[in-house]
């Protein structure tokens, strides 16, 4: 019995692979929790022939904090400044994410002012989110610190309007159901206005560092290759879906705020490679700096908040809602269910960053260890948004 | 040609260098104990109870309703109500918090506290050098420590606070205008059917003003 096993082995064996070939054991190395390069707390399981990944297994799990159970737990209000720990480089945009659901649950309309600002601020968040990415993408591919440095100087000047506006560097806690908490003043807009027209400078000299670069070239292009198919099943939303050609962006389809008011492009990627990706975010910065221009045009003065809006004892009515938003980092949706009651009966995100990870052993196969890092950075996640 | 994408590169990072000893834009770090970048007028931190006059105990505007406590998405804030009242700004009497804490080491630093108050007593600090020597007591701030005066609050958030004064000060001249209308109507109503045994409490007036 055991001989006639053995010679079946030998002769599925292809003759060839025994004879030009040494074979080896696969290695099984866990990259993560603690790694300088998986952004946050992540971990891989991956098996390796050689320097080739053969088999790569993601485990999360480390920073899971019952985010949505503890919404499930609170009041509508209070789960506004837990929003911001979710991703918490683009606090802004997940608490319109959320504001806007709680908006449609409850039939709650915006002035216009507010929608002005939940985009000036939407897009702001866009830029700081994609130059510290460009930043931490380098950094994985090696150029230690100075891309990341110039990177965080931009960043910081984003960050600094959000603190004179919001009161928090990170953790806004800026929007509010029907409006937003405080008005921006002349001063505030002029500043954020310069900033967003300087900014395209920043860009030009950020572009010269990567664009050409044979370095950036040679460890991107060809590199974690995602099919329009695949990232289409997979879900996949956001820069990472349209470097693969397809044209899906939520500020157009949805069309939810000031967005159809405001003229952009969508750019869109032809490879799907790791290159595309990063084109991708320099490009979207640019057009995120044409929608800043024209929204510091059109923006009006007025009220900011929807005064019938209670803030204590707030209860929506019996219903459900999925409020969506283009993240900077793709879908971000909420979806609630009220029974009627000062907190949700459910409570559920859909986070962008945890959905785009889900193609990532399907980017690593058949590429090295060294690769694996980069193409991790290009997906774009924050640990407090995967693991919730 | 190879190599040129490259030299492109160190092009910029050469400028950078060089300009960060020119060029003012590209210095951007702050030497942090020496030097200080100022904190915008809606910073927030941690926080703190105001008092009007000079009495901690006495002027608290607090008057423990725990709509706070209730709201407060990490439940940080602990009250206690008092058994006896004393009188506020106005001079009604009010319930006041015997036990009042917050848990800086839990606080969000989300500033719903200060939003859902309808008494303004509860409003943001803007202290952040808060290291402290050990663990658990000193990061549960009490009662005393948390108690601000008003002038305080004026000095750490100039227009937010001229405008709460401005609408506390409102609050109570309607409250006042009313009071003395109540006082009037009820005199005119005893002066004219001069029922001996109607409104006790305005009894007096009438006798003053014939």
């Amino acid at each position: 019995m055991t001989a006639n096993i053995q010679t079946l082995k030998a002769a599925e064996r292809p003759p060839t692979a025994m004879s030009s070939k040494l074979e080896g054991e696969s290695l099984e190395v866990s990259m993560g929790p603690q790694h300088p390069s998986t952004h946050g707390v992540f971990r891989m399981n991956v098996s390796l022939d050689g320097e080739i990944v053969t088999k790569l297994k993601p485990v999360f799990g480390y920073l899971h904090r019952n985010h949505e159970k503890i919404g499930e737990n609170a009041t509508y209000l209070s789960s506004m400044p837990y929003t911001d720990r979710l991703d918490y480089f683009c606090s802004m945009t997940n608490n319109w994410a959320y504001a806007l659901s709680v908006e449609k649950l409850a039939g709650i309309e915006v002035p216009e002012r507010a929608e002005y600002l939940r985009v000036i601020l939407a897009e702001l968040t866009r830029l700081q989110n994609h130059a510290s990415l460009l930043g931490f993408l380098l950094s994985d591919m090696g150029a230690w610190g100075t891309p990341l440095m110039y990177a965080f100087r931009e960043r910081e000047k984003i960050l600094d309007l959000f603190e004179s506006l919001s009161g928090s560097r990170m953790m806004c806690d800026y929007m509010r159901f029907g409006g937003c908490r405080v008005d921006a003043g002349p001063e505030w807009l002029e500043r954020a206005r310069r900033i967003a027209e300087v900014f395209p400078k920043f860009l030009d000299e950020f572009e010269k560092l990567i664009v050409e670069n044979e370095i950036v070239i040679a460890r991107t292009q060809e590199v974690g290759k995602l099919s329009a198919e695949l990232a289409i099943s997979a879900g996949i939303t956001g820069p990472m879906l349209r470097a693969c050609g397809v044209n899906y962006d939520i500020r157009k389809v949805d069309g939810y705020g000031f967005y159809p008011r405001l003229k952009f492009r969508v750019p869109l990627g032809e490879h799907g490679d790791t290159y595309d990706r990063l084109m991708m975010r320099a490009l979207e910065m640019r057009e995120s700096v044409g929608i800043l221009k024209q929204a510091f045009e059109q923006i009006q003065p007025g009220p900011i908040v929807n005064p019938k809006v209670k803030i204590r004892a707030f209860k929506p009515p019996v219903g459900e809602a999925y409020g969506r938003i283009e993240g900077p980092k793709g879908e971000l949706g909420f979806y609630l269910i009220s029974d009627g009651g000062p907190n949700p009966y459910r409570y559920r995100v859909r986070p962008p960053s945890f959905i785009n990870l889900t193609v990532l052993e399907d980017l690593c196969l058949g590429h090295t260890v060294a690769d694996v890092m980069v193409i991790l950075g290009s997906i774009d996640i924050v640990m407090g948004e995967v693991d919730r | 040609m190879i190599g040129v994408g490259i030299l492109k590169g160190m092009g910029v990072t050469a400028r950078n260098f060089v300009g960060s000893y020119f060029e003012k834009d590209r210095l951007t770090t702050v030497q942090y104990p020496e030097e200080r970048s100022p904190l915008p007028e809606n910073y927030r931190n941690f926080p703190i109870l105001i008092y009007d006059t000079d009495d901690p105990n006495a002027g608290l505007r607090c008057v423990a309703c725990k709509i706070c406590e209730k709201e407060c998405p990490p439940q940080c804030i602990y009250i206690i109500k008092s058994e006896d009242k004393k009188p506020d700004y106005m001079g009604k009497p009010q319930f006041y918090p015997a036990v009042f804490d917050i848990d800086i080491s839990v606080c969000m630093s989300c500033q719903i506290c200060v939003e859902v108050c309808p008494f303004e007593a509860i409003k943001m600090d803007k202290d952040f050098e808060l290291s402290k020597r050990e663990r658990f007591d000193a990061l549960l701030t009490r009662k005393g420590e948390l108690s601000k005066s008003n002038e305080y609050y004026h000095r750490i958030h100039p227009i937010e606070a001229a405008e709460v004064d401005a609408k506390l000060a409102e609050a109570a001249a309607a409250a006042a205008a009313k009071k003395k209308a109540a006082a009037e109507a009820a005199a005119k109503a005893v002066g004219s059917t001069s029922a001996p045994g109607a409104a006790p409490a305005a009894q007096p007036q009438p006798t003053e003003s014939t």
